[in-house]
């Protein structure tokens, strides 16, 4: 048999737990077999792993760390729950409307991804993540206001309150400020969801190992370098950050089309979301792809597993997160684990 | 319609209030600016100095000000200790909290590949500490009553006043700034401080001891943390598991803005933070106050990438 | 590296085992997690000696951590003791009662996930959720599965969309409208400053209608001031705003955490206008260290007031104040009015605990507007099949460190709203003569 080349075994190994992961859950479900929670964290779930994956690329592969990935999910999420409601009569085939919405939200977080990478990436480390995170909390705050009514007259946009929209008697407030859009039709399913994850990581595993990709990782590890041999830092820098963007608004379509009401709210959509898809993304492993899909499932999981200890849950959380992350980080720990890794080998060795 | 007299007298009042107005409500807004920079700025200070030193993003510094105020509220009423005695308390409670934290949670990820992972488990920390005085303290909304004993500055005939909080907001936050700037140029740990945060590897070569200097930070950090807490309570009395959080995120938004590393830069970035968070309420749109903060300092840091006063390191090839 | 990778693989699996296992075993696990709380432990055990009737199921929802955790926690107070007399008087129509409450972190997703948890539990109603974004999105999910869903303060129109859901607090247009009435017909004032949390649902929903019914009232909204829950603790800008427009009222949607704030603030600048609230001010005199006399004048809206005369509220508090050592607020009065609103629809639509959620709730939404209850939060209390409560609201103003009703006829709810209105004038007008 021809060897299969490493990444490609390793990228294969990524789709194929993707897939497994889809085959027993859907067997499950359809055996009824399966809890509610866990059955209602499916669709959320698949969000969370896009989200990992495409904040991946900009921290792990480009090197850059954002803290305002919220932001971008906000503006798809939002565009695109627009779109559905606002379509919901005009195009009545759920599948037809969501791909149109999912183009939307993705073009739309997509495009903010590149009005704030093109002056933000000529920054560097904390500086470029303390813009992100502003950025993030600029558009919560733009959304908070917002109020888009519709009547025969068209779009009316306010940026006060309901009132100074002027719609006539049957005219529908459609973005109520923060009350946000109520509403959506719930046209994300766990099925779509698992199509996105892996388109999303086939776009993500091909852009790592094709001639950009290994462009972007020169600037990631020595950007002077980069530069001197010809790579065009701005171009590959936005690349990277763009994409990533738009992969953050897919993930806010489902995560819009999946809930009665959407708010941006701190919890949400502030700079809470962004440090928690970032522990996604550090506790997977920092440019590990499998890592962060890993990751999110295991800390989206873990708090509602630890419901059963009532008051004691959040506290519980934060000493587990700590203590993964001194698991898997810490040096020393690191050590141990592989000194017990080459003992256990030696054992299996000679009991062969 | 009941009372017409006493609301004519309010509209005369007001009349006479508006013939003066815009130039006084301006310096008021800049006076309301200012108390609230200060307490950004004696967070920020905090911040920056666990960043000069050891190079960490703490994300739980905010939530050790709310323990600290916890501590504080917990002795004054509790124990019935005099306010400055509490204070005392607080300050040395935070202290050992600080290095505790340090040495269980963060020094073993000090030398981990990535600088995030570190961060990371300063969000854990940040976690933890709110859960912990949730169930300890409730989630009740407590009034901090102002320990700080002086008196409020009526200028103007009372048109302006200066609340006292603030007024000893500022003085600590100079005080606190002139005393790190001399302990860190002057004594030897300061010393060794310096050198820590040029190059870990050389100073430990020098004979320093790193993680003891990296400690001592922390509990320099928390113990200031400890200070702010209380000033932060003072100015703006309630205290909550969870008033540490946007506090210090601010905070962090000021260091950076002043200079990430510089002590000095701390001090500008939180009041500059604090006036321009005022001024956009006042004069452009209260709804939007976040969003014109953020983009200030966005278009802040386009101009001077490195903040207003750091230092723009030259990459050597 | 082998070892982490091996690690991880087998910690996702163990989650997913136990996410799995779940839902066969979630019942027992829940019975003894809740152990922790003495009301739950106490339906337990009492299930366990009667089992004639069987047990009734009913699932709570709303924020016990994060920065709304004070609200959540006093529903959860206030249905859990409404649930242990309930079961020491015998239970709904026999059948024991048992509560379980689940955090939902005031986020619309976690509620979902809290629901989801419920009804794996085997929830057979639900009282909840108790902030207006994640009820909305309970609301949703509920109407699916055509559960029952009784929200004890969700005030967003939203909350109460579908037919299986009610609630027992005021919808927020109603608070706005009924505010601006207050002040216009008595006068307060002719120029009228709004500070309101342009972040938040509650309080943008109430400022809304405030504005649109001042437009129809006798004063001026001069200022109209926000602020988000970014910025919440500096209110001098908004106040010295209100301030120089010669506001004499300024209104205050939103909770008694941040208004005890504006209060100590204005107090600080010299600036004494009267202050309205809506129902989030009740409880701030409760808060810990608040000075009184800054809320002196105070007025606002409330259905409760834990310093009335009446037996029941007396008895309500008196209770409350001994199992959990602090005054009940108007989360825990619309909870326990709440939880006693369940037991009457219940026993009016002939619930037993064999039903199934789905045929509960057709019975209830029958039954819901038929009882009438005589709660804590109003008397004659009763439901429109909209899912709105129909009850007067009090006018509660804030004298000399203590709570007092202004307006005694419409506390009563019994009185004709021409005489309430007449009564509450001579009030305000005493008043404003004393002064």
């Amino acid at each position: 048999m021809k060897k299969i080349n490493k990444t490609t075994r390793s990228n294969l190994i990524t789709y194929g737990m993707v897939i497994a992961m889809f085959v027993i859950m859907q067997a499950l479900v359809s055996a009824g077999r399966i809890s509610s929670l866990l059955q209602g964290l499916l669709v959320p779930l698949c969000a969370y792993i896009i989200l990992a994956v495409s904040l991946n690329l900009t921290v792990g592969i480009l090197g850059e760390l954002s803290l305002g990935h919220a932001g971008f999910m906000c503006v798809g999420a939002f565009t695109s729950a627009f779109f559905s409601k606002c379509m919901a009569e005009a195009i009545p085939a759920a599948g037809v409307r969501y791909v149109i919405a999912l183009l939307i939200g993705a073009a739309s977080a997509g495009i903010c991804g590149i009005l704030i990478g093109i002056p933000v990436l000529r920054l560097k480390g904390d500086y470029l993540a303390i813009v992100t995170l502003a950025f993030g909390e600029i558009i919560k705050n733009i959304v908070n206001i917002l109020f888009i009514g519709r009547d025969e007259n068209g779009f009316h946009f306010s940026t006060k309150d309901t009132l100074s929209l002027g719609l006539s008697m049957d005219g529908e407030v459609i973005v109520n400020g923060p009350q946000g859009i109520t509403g959506t039709p719930k046209d994300s399913t766990f099925a779509i969801g698992m199509v996105l994850i892996l388109i999303t990581l086939f776009i993500v595993l091909n852009l790592i190992h094709s001639r950009s990709g290994r462009a972007i990782m020169a600037i990631r590890d020595n950007r002077i370098a980069a530069e001197s041999i010809g790579i065009n830092i701005t171009k590959y820098k936005l690349m990277a950050f763009s994409v990533s963007a738009a992969l953050a608004g897919v993930a806010g379509v489902i995560y819009a089309h999946n809930l009665a009401t959407l708010t941006a709210q701190p919890k949400n959509f502030g700079y809470n979301m962004s440090i928690m898809i970032l522990v996604f993304v550090v506790l997977g492993g920092i440019g590990n792809i499998r890592g962060s899909v890993i990751a999110a499932i295991v800390l989206t999981l873990l708090p509602e597993l630890l419901r059963g200890l009532s008051d004691y849950r959040m506290l519980i959380y934060a000493v587990v997160l700590i203590a993964m992350m001194l698991f898997n980080w810490s040096p020393k720990a690191i050590a141990w684990r592989e000194q017990y890794a080459a003992k256990f080998r030696r054992k299996k060795q000679k009991e062969v | 319609m009941k009372n017409p007299s006493g609301r004519t007298y309010a509209a005369e009042g007001n009349e006479k209030y508006t013939g003066w107005g815009n130039s006084m409500s301006f310096i008021s807004y800049f006076i309301n600016g200012i108390s609230l920079g200060s307490v950004y700025a004696i967070i920020a200070l905090g911040y920056t100095m666990v960043y000069g030193i050891a190079k960490m993003l703490n994300f739980a510094h905010g939530d050790v000000i709310m323990i600290g105020a916890y501590v504080v509220m917990a002795s004054v009423s509790g124990a019935g200790l005099p306010p400055f005695a509490a204070l005392l308390v607080s300050v040395v409670f935070c202290t050992v909290l600080g290095i505790v934290i340090e040495s269980v949670a963060y020094r073993p990820l000090l030398n981990a590949a990535s600088s995030l992972a570190v961060l990371i488990t300063a969000i854990g920390v940040s976690y933890l500490l709110q859960n912990i005085a949730l169930l300890i303290f409730g989630a009740n909304t407590i009034s901090f009553a102002s320990i700080v004993p002086v008196p409020a500055l009526a200028l103007a005939g009372g048109a302006l006043t200066v609340t006292g909080e603030a007024i000893v907001t500022i003085a600590c936050c100079i005080v606190i700034m002139i005393g790190l700037t001399l302990f860190i140029r002057k004594s030897k740990a300061g010393q060794a401080m310096l050198a820590v945060s040029e190059d870990k590897g050389a100073a430990q070569l020098m004979g320093i001891n790193v993680n003891g200097t990296i400690a001592l930070t922390f509990a320099i950090g928390s113990a200031l943390a400890a200070v702010a807490g209380v000033l932060l309570c003072s100015a703006y009395p309630t205290l909550t598991p969870y008033t540490g959080a946007m506090p210090g995120i601010k905070a962090f938004v000021a260091a950076v803005f002043g200079g990430i590393g510089s002590i000095p830069g701390a001090l500008i970035g939180g009041i500059l933070l604090g006036v321009i968070e005022i001024f956009g309420k006042a004069y452009i749109s209260s709804q939007m106050a976040d969003a014109i903060v953020f983009g200030v300092l966005i278009v802040i840091l386009l101009v001077k990438p490195a903040g207003i006063l750091g230092k723009n390191i030259q990459e050597k090839v | 590296m082998k070892l982490k990778k091996a690690l991880c693989v087998a910690l996702t699996a163990a989650l997913a085992v136990t996410a799995f296992a779940g839902c066969g075993s979630k019942p027992s696990d829940q019975e003894n997690a809740g152990g922790s709380s003495p009301d739950a432990a106490a339906g337990t055990e009492a299930s366990g000696a009667d089992t004639a009737g069987g047990t009734i199921k009913i699932g709570g929802i709303g924020p016990l951590t994060g920065g709304a955790a004070v609200y959540g926690i006093a529903v959860k107070n206030g249905a859990e003791l409404a649930v242990k007399e309930i079961n020491e008087a015998g239970g709904i129509g026999g059948m024991q009662v048992e509560i379980n409450y689940q955090d939902d972190e005031h986020d619309a997703e976690k509620a979902v996930n809290a629901y989801n948890t419920l009804k794996d539990w085997g929830a057979q109603a639900i009282l909840g959720a108790v902030t207006s974004a994640p009820c909305v999105a309970v609301g949703g999910v509920a109407q699916e599965d055509n559960i029952f869903m009784l929200t004890p303060s969700g005030t967003a129109v939203d909350c109460v969309k579908y037919d299986n859901a009610f609630r027992v607090c005021f919808s927020d247009p109603m608070q706005g409208v009924e505010s601006a009435k207050y002040i216009g017909d008595h006068g307060l004032a002719t120029k009228v400053a709004a500070i309101y949390d342009s972040s938040d649902v509650y309080s943008t929903g109430i400022y809304q209608a405030f504005a649109q019914e001042a437009e129809n009232q006798d004063f001026e909204i001069v200022a109209a001031e926000a602020f988000t829950a970014e910025s919440k603790s500096d209110f001098s800008v908004q106040l010295q705003k209100a301030k120089d427009a010669g506001a004499e009222l300024v209104f205050l949607p939103f909770y008694y955490s941040e208004a005890s704030l504006v209060l100590k603030q204005a107090a600080g600048m010299d600036y004494k206008p009267t202050f309205f609230g809506c129902d989030g001010m009740d409880g701030i005199l409760a808060v810990q260290g608040f000075d009184a006399a800054l809320a002196d004048n105070l007025i606002f809206l409330s259905p409760f007031t834990p310093t009335s005369d009446d037996p029941a509220i007396q008895k309500f508090v008196t209770d409350y104040q001994t199992a959990y050592g602090e005054t009940p607020n108007q989360f825990a009065a619309d909870a326990y009015d709440g939880m006693y609103a369940i037991k009457a629809a219940m026993e009016d639509g002939n619930v037993t605990s064999d039903m199934s959620p789905s045929d509960i709730c057709e019975a209830m939404k029958a039954s819901m507007v038929n009882i009438t209850i005589d709660g804590v939060t109003a008397k004659n209390l009763t439901w429109e099949a909209s899912g709105e409560p129909s009850k007067e609201p009090m006018v509660v103003k804030i004298a000399n460190g203590d709570y007092a009703v202004v307006d005694d006829a419409d506390a009563e709810g019994a009185a004709a709203d021409g005489a309430a209105d007449d009564a509450a004038e001579s009030v305000i007008g005493t008043e404003a003569a004393a002064e």
